[in-house]
């Protein structure tokens, strides 16, 4: 029988692998920032052990600090965490991009952009998105504390090998349909624990169409479907991508580290527990209206209402979020009026993010109640957009234009929504108290947000595209 | 850390479904550099009213569950981020066993490093806990990690299935990092052997 990719993945990092155990997995990138990583630091000094391998760790700032004035973080326990980790890297020996570095960004980011994330990698990271480098065919998930001192300590981690699930997405995506509209389709039809207990493959022509960036999209939000990890199989676009990137191969080895990286892809004959079709060309761009990343539809729909037909448990589910978000039920997304607009995140932060919503801004100017941000992932995000331009394009239409980081999609920095106002948002997670106490957060695409900002309301961007006779909306750069 | 082997307590109910890891802790409370005191802040946005006041219609709120040390609940607990305060937060509080119809990954993986015991029990049976007390208590559980099973208060058995490395772990409430760095020659080997790719 052929194996997947994951099973290969897997394979090659198992260091013992005995009866009745998990198998002791090696691990090749250790990212790390500043909120999950002071306590496993002090476990370390309190048992008087070493970082094995700092050679392999790899750390930068993001979740705390501030995108506005960013080197000065006025909350005195965040700067201390920022400075903790300062500290813990230095007597550690870890690399460390501060904030003082040109190539600081949220880890997500600038993983990839520095070439860390590559091919064939097992990658953790104290944080749960960290199945965005999947895109690249490397096995990455995120871990909480306790793991990252057990990596920290011993480069492994003892795990038990999921099971298997391959989601085809066979077709092309319509017209202003993004890989953030796939992936928020993909959780809203198939649930928030869709992925429980799998590592997802996936596959399929819409995949292989999508650019890197597509693909970290879409493997980032896996882990809101419950998803272990999600991983996409490495092919020209991915070396192309890695090529030349300040941490990759170097030209002399490229070359053969590429044809070993084409041999991780599912054989024709492997066996999956689960298979999943998907048709490219029924989804359209999605929008959440509820607590959780399933509570999602497409901008044509229409809020639901606690039907009396429904079970109990979903009626009060339904009944919460509705409450919540402050809705009755039944209205229609197209009338939902916005406060607040986050280009950002870890899943929609790169250049084609900013460069797609740019193209629906040009020219335009935000409705006077809403206040919008753009906030690029990463630092090189930010020179590289504002060599194109891009900047002013949205200053121009009055965006607030930020420095890196991962501002306003967790709230745990200055960048928060007020309570009872709403935010369209490129960000993964619209759980309640997300963006701060009682913010009523809508997921969307980046198109789909420079829409809602440009008309205070949610808004199909496929009607603003159409009159700005936008024909090409995806950026093929990347 | 200690073992754990059995536990006898009160179970409290949280009858829902995707508590997510910013119910469980909210961001604000995750910028400390140590591990202890997150108690307070457990399901902090639930529990307590914009004026600070105990919200009195929250669950563990109740008279009856102010003492549990027992927490169930519904289907994909602790789903979302990877924040390890999460099982710190319901440890300090005085929670040592969640029984939930599933949990989420990583925040299974938590509990166990953190000595909580998470079980997974089908549905029906979780009501069936239930169905000899009130709804939304329960004042006497037998937790039994070693038989695997939870005795309520009639002496009815609820078989659950626990990974065997996991269980062994939390039984002798061993240090894992101690387990591993005993297999340091093979990590060695395996960095020195292994084709990189």
């Amino acid at each position: 029988m052929g194996k997947t990719i994951i099973d290969k993945l897997w394979k090659n990092h198992v260091v013992a692998e005995e009866k009745n155990k998990p198998d002791l997995l090696y691990i090749d990138l250790h990212l790390i920032h500043e909120v999950t990583s002071p306590q496993a630091f002090a476990g370390l000094r309190e048992k008087n052990r070493k970082v094995r391998r700092p050679d392999l760790c790899f750390a930068t700032m993001d979740h705390n600090i501030p995108t506005a004035d960013r080197f000065n973080i006025k909350d005195e326990t965040s700067r201390l965490q920022v400075q903790t980790l300062e500290k813990n890297c230095e007597e550690f020996g870890i690399r460390l991009e501060g904030l003082d570095s040109l190539q600081q960004g949220i880890v997500h980011v600038i993983g990839p952009e520095l070439g860390l994330t590559l091919p064939g990698k097992t990658i953790v990271c104290g944080d749960s998105h960290t199945s965005t480098h999947g895109a690249f065919g490397a096995l990455a998930f995120g871990i909480g504390t306790s793991e990252v001192e057990h990596v920290l300590a011993t480069q492994t981690l003892w795990q038990n090998k999921p099971k298997q699930m391959n989601v085809k997405i066979e077709g092309e995506l319509g017209f202003g349909v993004t890989a953030k509209d796939v992936i928020l389709w993909f959780i809203a039809n198939y649930g928030t624990n869709a992925g429980t207990g799998y590592i997802i493959e996936f596959s399929g022509s819409a995949v292989r169409g999508f650019t890197m960036e597509e693909r970290m999209t879409l493997c980032n939000m896996s882990i809101e479907a419950g998803a272990k990890a999600s991983v996409i199989a490495p092919d020209e676009k991915t070396f192309s991508y890695i090529q030349g990137k300040p941490y990759a191969p170097k030209e002399s080895e490229f070359n053969a580290r590429c044809e070993a990286w084409k041999k991780l892809v599912s054989d024709n004959d492997a066996v999956f527990d689960k298979v999943i079709e998907i048709n490219a060309s029924d989804i359209e761009p999605m929008v959440t209206w509820g607590t959780n990343p399933s509570m999602c539809l497409p901008i044509s729909g229409q809020i639901p209402a606690a039907e009396s037909s429904l079970s109990i448990e979903e009626k009060q589910s339904i009944e919460s979020a509705l409450t919540y978000m402050g809705f009755q039920g039944n209205e229609r997304l197209k009338d939902v009026d916005v406060q607040h607009v986050f280009i950002g995140s870890c899943t929609n932060s790169r250049l084609s993010d900013l460069v797609e919503a740019s193209a629906v801004v040009e020219g335009e100017k935000v409705h006077p109640g809403v206040r919008a941000i753009v906030v690029p992932g990463s630092q090189s995000v930010k020179r590289e957009a504002e060599s194109l331009g891009i900047h002013k394009i949205f200053l121009h239409a009055g965006f607030e234009w930020r420095d890196s980081g991962c501002s306003m999609c967790l709230g745990m920095n200055d960048d928060i929504v007020p309570e009872g106002e709403r935010c369209a948002s490129t960000s993964n997670r619209n759980f309640a108290g997300r963006q701060g106490k009682g913010a009523r957060t809508h997921l969307v695409s980046p198109i789909m947000a420079a829409a809602a900002a440009i008309n205070g309301r949610f808004t199909d961007v496929r009607s603003i595209m159409q009159t700005k006779n936008l024909e090409v909306d995806r950026y093929v750069g990347i | 850390m200690s073992g754990f082997k059995t536990h006898t307590g009160k179970a409290a109910s949280l009858k829902r479904d995707h508590v997510d890891t910013d119910q469980i802790i909210p961001k604000q409370f995750l910028k400390k550099i140590d591990k202890a005191g997150y108690g307070e802040f457990l399901f902090y946005d639930w529990r307590y009213q914009s004026d600070g006041q105990e919200n009195p219609d929250f669950e563990l709120n109740q008279l009856n569950t102010k003492d549990s040390s027992i927490l169930i609940t519904g289907n994909n607990f602790g789903c979302g981020s990877s924040r390890e305060h999460a099982p710190w937060a319901l440890k300090d509080y005085g929670f040592q066993v969640i029984i939930a119809e599933s949990f989420a990954d990583i925040f299974f993986n938590n509990c166990v490093k953190n000595g909580i015991l998470p079980i997974r029990l089908p549905k029906k049976e979780i009501q069936r806990l239930y169905s000899e007390e009130s709804p939304d208590v329960i004042s006497h559980l037998i937790v039994d990690l070693e038989n695997q099973h939870v005795v309520n208060g009639s002496g009815e058995h609820f078989y659950f299935e626990f990974d065997p490395y996991w269980k062994k772990m939390l039984l002798n409430g061993w240090d894992e990092i101690s387990v591993t760095l005993q297999y340091e020659d093979k990590i060695k080997r395996f960095e020195t052997e292994r084709i990189v790719n």
